[in-house]
């Protein structure tokens, strides 16, 4: 945090633009780079999610999979927090993406 | 016979108004000023301005056209400034070239201009259609011109990405209407916000000036006079930095001196 921004929130101003500008062309320029749409990029969230889901169970709502681009590349980020691993037998059954509530403090097996 | 050191330049930018034009014009000129035979080439052959950034909108006789037609020779077509001779104008031909003119027709003429001039620079149009696509086929290397907005930033990134799919290099940014004031209350995207989003070297920055109005009304660009007016200088040092002088370039926001900048600085320190 700058002193700029300090006073900006003390005096409940509009954060000067220069940031969020810059912030706003990293994104979109990720999306333009890499020719996904939002729809696409969505659609491959719901799938990897998926996928990853039927090895360990994911924190749905953390979980997190979206562009970032750095000197011209491009990656695909995937955060996705493991809450724990799903047995061999849970795993193998595949279609276990839907978010069954499971025990927060269940360790995580591996 | 092709001096193997010609260089051709195109001048771009994706967004419309960022100021390609006067970078031609400003640059050819400069150039020429320092020795080097140059030409400008206006590929912006829908909307043609150089020659009137000039001054050599009455001088024209033939363009582009005639000499790809073969109906008039390269030199006859070549317009050269009175005050700066080492600088000559090939002028873009009817807009109705555009219906079937092909890369390759860019390219032939530029290698004709190569045959007499060390440096060939090429004004692009806006956009990434067609006629850009022309222009680029004639270069070699790049300079994109952009200025510290959204819009502009991200047009610029799209050309980048054509002039890498198609091997020009090297590309080099020169940031356009660049407001210290505002860069110095973080109401701008600062020069290295743009060269690090763009990761492109940053070959020139130049102010907003007044002058650049004054001097496109007379037909006469900055680097022609003597005067000191920012975006001369800058220009001047955009020329000396593509002939391989080392120019050190001034970042903006800490060039202004005095209390107010100083407290602007003291703004955008991290505190925590
Ligand atoms: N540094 C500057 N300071 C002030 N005005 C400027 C500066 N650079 C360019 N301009 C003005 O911006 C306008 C557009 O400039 P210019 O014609 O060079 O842009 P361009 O990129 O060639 O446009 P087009 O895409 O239409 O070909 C002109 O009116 C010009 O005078
Ligand atoms: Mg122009």
């Amino acid at each position: 945090m700058t002193l700029r921004d300090l006073i900006d929130k003390l005096l409940r101003r509009q954060p000067a633009s220069a940031g969020t500008a810059k912030q706003r062309l990293q994104l979109v320029l990720a999306h333009d780079r890499s020719d996904l749409n939002p729809e696409l990029l969505e659609q491959m969230r719901r799938e990897i999610l998926e996928v990853v889901s039927r090895y360990v169970e994911i924190d749905m709502e953390e979980g997190d999979v979206s562009l970032a681009t750095e000197d011209r590349v491009t990656a695909l980020v995937a955060n996705l927090p493991i809450r724990r691993a799903r047995t061999p037998g849970e795993g193998g059954s595949g279609r276990s993406g839907e978010n069954r509530p499971q025990p927060v403090s269940s360790p995580i097996r591996s | 016979m092709t001096a193997p050191s010609s260089r051709f330049i195109l001048i771009c930018s994706g967004k419309g108004g960022v100021g390609k034009t006067t970078l031609t014009a400003n640059l050819g000129i400069a150039l020429a000023r320092q020795g080097a035979r140059t030409a400008v080439l206006d590929a912006d052959f829908g909307l043609r301005n150089l020659d009137l950034l000039l001054g050599l909108e009455n001088r024209i006789v033939y363009t582009a056209q005639e000499v790809l037609a073969g109906s008039c020779r390269l030199e006859q077509a070549l317009v050269k400034h009175k005050q700066q001779p080492n600088l000559a104008l090939l002028p873009a031909g009817n807009p109705r070239m555009l219906e079937w003119l092909k890369p390759e027709d860019m390219r032939r003429i530029a290698a004709m201009v190569g045959e007499q001039f060390d440096y060939v620079l090429i004004d692009a149009p806006a956009g990434i259609e067609g006629g850009f696509r022309n222009a680029m086929a004639a270069a070699r290397e790049a300079i994109v011109v952009t200025t510290p907005e959204v819009s502009a930033v991200r047009d610029a990134d799209r050309v980048i990405g054509l002039l890498n799919s198609e091997g020009v290099k090297p590309i080099q940014l020169v940031l356009n209407r660049v407001r210290p004031k505002m860069m110095a209350s973080q109401e701008m995207l600062a020069v290295d916000d743009v060269t690090d989003i763009l990761a492109l070297p940053l070959l020139g920055l130049v102010l907003e000036d007044e002058q650049v109005i004054v001097s496109t009304n007379r037909g006469e660009p900055l680097t022609l006079g003597e005067g000191g007016s920012p975006a001369a200088r800058a220009y001047i040092n955009v020329a000396r930095r593509l002939r391989g002088e080392d120019v050190p370039l001034i970042d903006p926001s800490k060039e202004r001196q005095g209390l107010r900048a100083r407290i602007g600085r003291l703004m955008h320190t991290k505190i925590f």
